[in-house]
């Protein structure tokens, strides 16, 4: 799967509608951090990066994507569905009794999603695993091979099974200190099978992360930890397209993108607002911020009004 | 009930003494050699966890993670999600006790298949004193659902509840101890997950242990039956899913309990026979445990002594519950 720029920016566009229509009817949820996010995500899924397909979703071989940050979990759903997961009329059920759409992103339901999430910083462990595991296969001795009865894969399937690992995180996660005995290991590992992809939206429930908990000079932290670091603009998706193809080829460290965002991007009114964090929007305010999508802005005339 | 077998020497003083970590040092060397999945990891307790000889032979399988307990757990889900067998290995009062939240949501609801051997449990733990004794790693695992939490008693129960941990598929924890202890069990005694193991036939009361307290309590049943009183003596290594029907069966004739456990007497295996004979058929019960305290630093024998987990406790509280019934 593998879409043109502009047809990229158009995906986005759709996602962000479907995550206004999605929050309005769940009444509750984030809205700033998914609608920041829709680029990056369009990019990971839509660009050609991420080795995953819908149809061979327990393919040993599939690239991992961890959402570590699972409270955006609204703008993976709808990546989802417009990837071919499962189907868009399914969106509208997030938050309910019985959904597979989960106030937090969880594994259950096999629609292509690897781990589940929602307490800060324990993605990046996961991923770092995940990331482990693939190294332990590429590094399978035939000494092993010899002495493996028990398991089910011989160690040319083992051999084979390697894949790259995203995380998706935010950049308020780096205040727990999780997050960092993970980048610890990680470093010390000179683990190249894993790309984390930051959202430095600079906000949080309280507010601006440089008032609540400072990060910077965020770059140069996370390469004092033996990490590659790439900084993007998290809405030019060629950039972010560029960034996660250099990601994946370093051949010494682990990388980390970080994405500079704007939160609540495409709706005016949330954009940069960190009060719009953790709350939906309500019937008007949806409208609202649905016309400006439809219409990108204004910049042209919405055809579903 | 039908005992299973023990060691002819285990009431002598020239039984084999071992600790139970030991147990989960081979077995985890015999994994490496017969399943290319298991994967190991510590937080820089590599040694006193028992798994250096695995690190030493099976190194590419082998997560050094440093002292970072929560990250550690992580790891292991993710590792698990991805094909493996990991074994979590620290102190309990770290793992689970620091990265309860990483075992809950990481592990258990993303149910990963991840193993967590929690080392140097109960007050036997000795000199280091309270901030090292776990003394409620039971309580905190016993909660989360689809965890198997087990206590086994002796080094070759610890052996054999390593491997079949690892031929379990999900989460399990299971937890050992510091000291030497006498080796009561051998190889062809049985073990199997939730199924506890009656060791002594008796009718008069009912002792339910589990870890190497296993030992006193049958050292207890013995003076007791000089005392003209039997009593029936059930190893409870597993403590979820508990073995209710064994226990049952015992107390229908028994009638009244005692729980023998190095835990706190709150959320530990007194609670959950508890919870269980309070349902189905509920009857005097006293707990032998940690009275709903903190720990201090001592010999073992002397802190055991001092809060009252000895034979001599065992054999006051069975006389207790009889009165009761």
């Amino acid at each position: 799967m593998r879409k043109t720029v502009k047809q990229m920016g158009l995906i986005a566009n759709q996602i962000r509608q479907d995550i206004i229509k999605m929050l309005v009817k769940a009444g509750s949820g984030h809205s700033a951090g998914p609608l920041g996010m829709a680029d990056v995500f369009t990019a990971l899924y839509f660009g050609g990066i991420a080795n995953v397909d819908p149809k061979l979703r327990h393919d040993p071989k599939r690239d991992r994507v961890v959402l570590s940050n699972a409270h955006i979990c609204p703008v993976l759903y709808a990546t989802l569905a417009r990837r071919g997961y499962f189907p868009l009329a399914e969106l509208k059920t997030l938050r309910q009794l019985g959904s597979r759409l989960q106030g937090h992103s969880n594994s259950h339901f096999d629609i292509g999603i690897e781990t589940s999430g929602g307490p800060l910083g324990q993605g990046i462990s996961q991923a770092v695993g995940m990331a482990i595991a693939s190294r332990m296969n590429s590094q399978q001795s035939s000494v092993n091979s010899r002495q493996s009865i028990s398991s089910k894969l011989t160690t040319n399937d083992r051999r084979q099974t390697t894949y790259h690992t995203w995380c998706l995180e935010s950049d308020g996660e780096f205040d727990e200190g999780q997050t960092w005995e993970a980048y610890l290991l990680a470093g010390k590992m000179n683990l190249r099978e894993l790309t984390t992809i930051i959202d430095r939206n600079n906000i949080q429930i309280d507010g601006f992360t440089e008032d609540i908990m400072p990060l910077e000079d965020f770059a140069k932290k996370l390469r004092a930890f033996n990490w590659f670091v790439i900084e993007v603009d998290g809405h030019n998706i060629r950039s972010i397209l560029d960034a996660m193809r250099q990601a994946k080829s370093q051949a010494a460290n682990p990388t980390a993108i970080i994405c500079h965002t704007i939160p609540g991007k495409g709706v005016d009114f949330m954009e940069n607002k960190f009060e719009w964090h953790g709350k939906p929007p309500n019937r008007d305010e949806a409208r609202i911020a649905l016309h400006e999508l439809r219409t990108l802005g204004g910049k042209i005339k919405s055809e579903h009004e | 009930m039908k005992p299973v077998k023990l060691s002819e020497f285990w009431q002598y003083a020239t039984v084999e003494k071992r600790p139970t970590r030991d147990g989960y040092g081979e077995a985890l060397l015999e994994l490496g050699k017969n399943n290319p999945d298991v994967v190991v990891l510590t937080a820089d307790l590599a040694e006193s966890t028992r798994v250096l000889p695995f690190q030493q032979k099976y190194p590419d399988r082998f997560v050094e993670c440093g002292v970072a307990e929560q990250n550690m757990m992580g790891v292991a889900a993710g590792l698990a999600l991805a094909g493996k067998i990991p074994f979590v290995s620290s102190y309990a009062v770290f793992s689970p006790g620091r990265n309860w939240d990483q075992l809950r949501v990481s592990v258990c609801y993303t149910k990963a298949n991840v193993k967590i051997a929690g080392a140097h449990t109960g007050i036997s733990v000795g000199p280091d004193g309270a901030t090292h004794q776990a003394l409620e790693d039971l309580a905190l695992t016993r909660v989360i659902p689809d965890l198997v939490v087990m206590a086994p008693c002796d080094a070759e129960e610890t052996r054999k509840c390593t491997l079949a941990a690892a031929a379990y598929k999900g989460p399990v924890y299971f937890r050992f101890a510091r000291e030497k202890t006498p080796v009561m069990t051998v190889k062809d005694t049985p073990f199997e997950i939730g199924k506890a193991n009656v060791c002594r036939e008796g009718y008069d009361v009912t002792i339910i242990a589990c870890g190497p307290l296993l030992h006193q309590a049958l050292m207890a049943a013995e003076k007791l039956a000089g005392k003209g009183i039997e009593a029936e003596v059930i190893n409870c290594h597993t403590l979820k899913p508990l073995d209710a029907k064994t226990i049952l069966q015992s107390v229908k004739t028994t009638r009244c309990v005692v729980t023998v456990e190095e835990h706190q007497i709150t959320g530990g295996l007194f609670g959950a026979v508890s919870e269980a004979l309070a349902k189905t058929f509920p009857v005097p019960i006293e707990p032998v445990g940690m009275p709903n305290s903190f720990g201090e630093s001592g010999a073992p024998d002397e802190l055991l002594a001092k809060y009252g987990m000895t034979e001599k406790q065992i054999i006051l509280a069975a006389q207790r519950v009889i009165k009761r019934k």
